[in-house]
């Protein structure tokens, strides 16, 4: 199936709990309610004409900063603008992040007798334990979910082992939100520089 | 008097000088990348056996030098120094690659960075990773070291770098 | 009994802490613990430029370093929507290719240190050393070499690549031959590889397990033939794949890969299109770059004048001639070669355009996802980008993650020494697993 006929399949199920989808550069993908998460995953990996049994990977996006990069301060203080513009055009522009909520879930399915590929994005908001676990259906969802709630801090609800895995357990934050600074050490044992 | 400049006891400081740097029993604490520019050093190419390191010791008990080969995190750096502290002395420390120098450009919340913040270095071998000639520039330098401390008789004690705190 | 095996253990593949409860020598229980090695690649790649992550990339299965690269490098290529020449393709395939050797002969080889077989893993590294070799007359470093670029590769395949090639191949396959004799019908080694560290195939995939582990139990998915990228369509070459699923397959499977990959490099290298391309007849005497450079800062164009620039040996294979086969067309994306950089104010611009701070390499916003096939199996990288000049996030997908998440079923049932060949097999790189 190629990238559109993939998202018609589920949109055309799920059409209320489909935000948008599009396929940008052909990467065929879906925006979801987080509430129907397991359903869809459930619906992608039984189905026949679709048959995702590989969940290749599950991550997580932390939105907040998007195109707020600091623009740097050499240029603007002299007021000369950066013309023309090196950033390269595109032709067929991405719609964005996918909703206004902070974080992004983001599944990568793979289909191995069909070889193709869909990507989940879920939208979720930081303070809220919305999602589901997928260790149900593939297990594993169980280590890419603990990394996930490690680097920044999403649960997940029924997940047998909600535990750091990549930090350790004394460590407090989560390192990949944006607001954690890059060399904010927390060491064990040495100076606490 | 015996550390003083009697013809024997010099003779004697050179001799166990020669003995220990031509009979290095290393621990390769291999972490990283840097390990396979280790494995390569300790291979038939640029044999590290012909300086009489060829024999990794993995047990600490055991061992005289720590290569502490490859990026040190904060969550392994206490196992790094407990396996420090289990050796026996005489022991020495290397410092291989350099993020267990200075840490490398891994300048973030994970990364030890350098191991002189937890361990005394003796040698430090920076590179990344360091060619095999080099580590064997490092490792020659080492067994100078080793020679010197028993021509003179005393040990300059390796100190942790001034803003470590005692652990 | 608890028994903690780990971190600071004498296998050679990292650091990793495995704590199993005992009854006897059977591990009845076994918990696996990563995170000795988490170096923040995915943090740091937030905090440089696009190809200010590459040497990052190199670091992560730092076995085959052009592998990393190459995915990474692809990801951006088509978030940005950018293609490259087809003979940098080639190019990068054969590189990929040699990487992936090095990969399997180290695992190889450390698997069968572990088992006592000291000699075939110093055959290996031997070998291996070759493969280096070929490696530094390309790229100019051994292990972490930054070879490609977005857009691109740094420098073509030197003229005299072949005949190194072909030695070093013959030195390969030699050495397999030898381990082919020492280890595959090898008593010992057959009674500790055959019948441990069993995992079936639906298993497999419910973790996410792809490469050469899986492809032990039988499935022959791999991403060169099932979702090809570059010019691997157009290469022809065999999946090898196992029966039953334990060590002795995956090591089988390994082993034929290798002879696998040397042919994929012969092929590549026969089926090649021409490189270095004369696009202008360069006229007027050569003057060394870095003296033109000079002289024009202090101002003395006339000796300057009716010259051109001619680079030196490290940037040899980027030159102008080389440049139209391994870098894209996109100008704002790739450098200029060096002789436009020193030689014309166009050059010069293009370069500063991408060097200097406040500009760069600034795709559109846009996120995209690009599955190469590693060493351990599918890796991919998917990056978003929000139009500056950093990326936004860059994820890898590490292919050893799933298997490791595997470890405790396959470890469960067997004995402590069935640990070692499974843990072998596995092919565990810290750097990859724990980024």
């Amino acid at each position: 199936m190629n990238a559109a006929e993939l998202i018609q399949s589920v949109t055309s199920r799920y059409a209320d709990r489909v935000r948008s989808s599009h396929d940008y550069r052909g990467d065929a993908t879906i925006v979801l309610q987080h509430e129907a998460l397991v359903e869809v995953a459930q619906f992608l990996k039984e189905d026949p004409a679709l048959q995702m049994n590989f969940l290749m990977d599950l991550t997580a996006v932390d939105y907040s900063t998007f195109g707020k990069a600091a623009k740097p301060a050499f240029f603007t203080s002299s007021g000369v603008t950066l013309k023309p513009s090196s950033e390269i055009p595109d032709a067929d522009p991405w719609p964005g992040p996918p909703g206004s909520e902070r974080y992004a879930v983001v599944y990568h399915f793979y289909s191995m007798s069909h070889k193709h590929r869909l990507r989940l994005v879920v939208p979720v908001d930081e303070s809220v334990d919305d999602l589901d676990t997928l260790t149900g259906l593939w297990v594993g969802a169980n280590w890419l979910e603990r990394e996930v709630w490690d680097m920044f801090g999403i649960t997940f609800r029924g997940h047998p082992d909600l535990k750091r895995i990549l930090m350790y357990d004394g460590f407090e934050g989560h390192p990949l939100r944006k607001d954690y600074p890059v060399n904010k050490r927390q060491p064990l044992i040495g100076p606490q520089n | 008097m015996m550390n003083e400049s009697s013809f024997l006891t010099t003779r004697l400081n050179d001799a166990i000088g020669w003995a220990r740097k031509y009979s290095i029993f290393q621990y390769p604490f291999v972490t990283a990348c840097c390990g396979m520019e280790y494995m390569a050093t300790a291979c038939s190419h640029y044999d590290v056996d012909r300086f009489g390191a060829g024999l990794p010791r993995f047990s600490p008990r055991q061992a005289d030098v720590l290569f502490v080969v490859g990026t040190i995190s904060h969550k392994m750096a206490p196992a790094l120094k407990r396996i420090y502290d289990q050796m026996a002395d005489p022991k020495w420390v290397v410092a291989f690659g350099v993020c267990t120098c200075t840490g490398g450009f891994y300048d973030n919340y994970a990364t030890v960075m350098g191991i002189d913040t937890i361990l005394p270095v003796d040698v430090y071998i920076p590179g990344c990773p360091p060619r095999p000639e080099f580590v064997l520039d490092g490792l020659m330098k080492l067994q100078d070291k080793i020679q010197d401390e028993h021509r003179t008789g005393k040990r300059p004690a390796p100190e942790l770098r001034p803003d470590t705190l005692e652990v | 009994m608890m028994l903690n095996i780990g971190p600071a253990h004498p296998a050679m593949h990292g650091i990793i802490r495995v704590v199993a409860k005992l009854d006897g020598e059977q591990i009845e229980e076994a918990e696996t613990e990563i995170g000795y090695l988490h170096r923040g690649f995915e943090k740091m790649s937030e905090t440089v430029d696009y190809n200010g992550v590459m040497p990052y990339t190199d670091r992560l299965n730092y076995v085959s370093p052009i592998i990393n690269n190459m995915g990474y490098c692809m990801a951006v290529e088509k978030l940005i929507g950018i293609s490259v020449p087809e003979r940098c393709h080639y190019v990068r395939v054969v590189m990929s290719e040699i990487s992936r050797l090095t990969d399997h002969l180290t695992c190889i080889g450390a698997t069968a240190m572990e088992l006592g077989a000291f000699t075939v893993f110093l055959y290996m590294i031997k070998a291996r050393e070759y493969l280096w070799e070929l490696v530094e007359k390309v790229t100019g470093a051994r292990l972490t070499v930054s070879y490609c670029r977005v857009g691109g590769v740094k420098a073509d395949l030197p003229d005299d690549f072949l005949e190194p090639c072909q030695e070093a191949f013959k030195e390969t396959r030699k050495v397999i031959e030898e381990a082919h004799g020492l280890l595959t019908r090898n008593r010992i080694f057959v009674d500790r590889m055959e019948g441990t560290g069993i995992i079936s195939a639906e298993d497999a995939i419910a973790y996410g397990i792809t490469g050469p582990f899986l492809r032990g139990s039988g499935p022959d998915f791999d991403v060169r033939k099932d979702c090809p990228y570059a010019v691997y369509d157009q290469i022809d070459f065999d999946v090898p794949v196992g029966t039953t699923g334990d060590n002795m397959d995956r090591y089988l499977v390994r082993m034929e890969e290798m002879e696998q990959s040397m042919r994929i490099v012969e092929t590549a290298l026969r089926d090649m299109p021409p490189g270095p391309v004369q696009v202008n007849p360069e006229t007027g005497r050569p003057i060394s770059a870095s003296e033109m450079v000079d002289l024009a800062k202090v101002g003395d164009i006339e000796a300057i004048s009716g010259g051109c620039a001619v680079t030196g040996p490290t940037l040899e294979g980027s030159g102008r001639a080389h440049h139209a086969s391994i870098a894209t067309e996109e100008k704002r994306a790739i450098l200029p070669p060096k002789e436009d950089t020193y030689g014309n104010i166009e050059g010069l611009m293009r370069q500063f355009k991408l060097v200097m701070f406040g500009h760069g390499l600034r795709p559109p916003a846009g996120e995209a996802y690009h599955p190469v096939e590693g060493a351990n199996g599918e890796l991919g990288f998917y990056a978003i980008s929000d139009g500056s000049g950093q990326p936004y996030r860059v994820r890898v997908r590490p292919p050893c993650f799933a298997i490791m998440s595997a470890l405790p079923e396959l470890l469960v049932g067997g004995s402590i020494a069935d640990m070692t060949p499974t843990f072998g097999s596995v092919n565990m790189i810290g750097g990859e697993l724990d980024r």
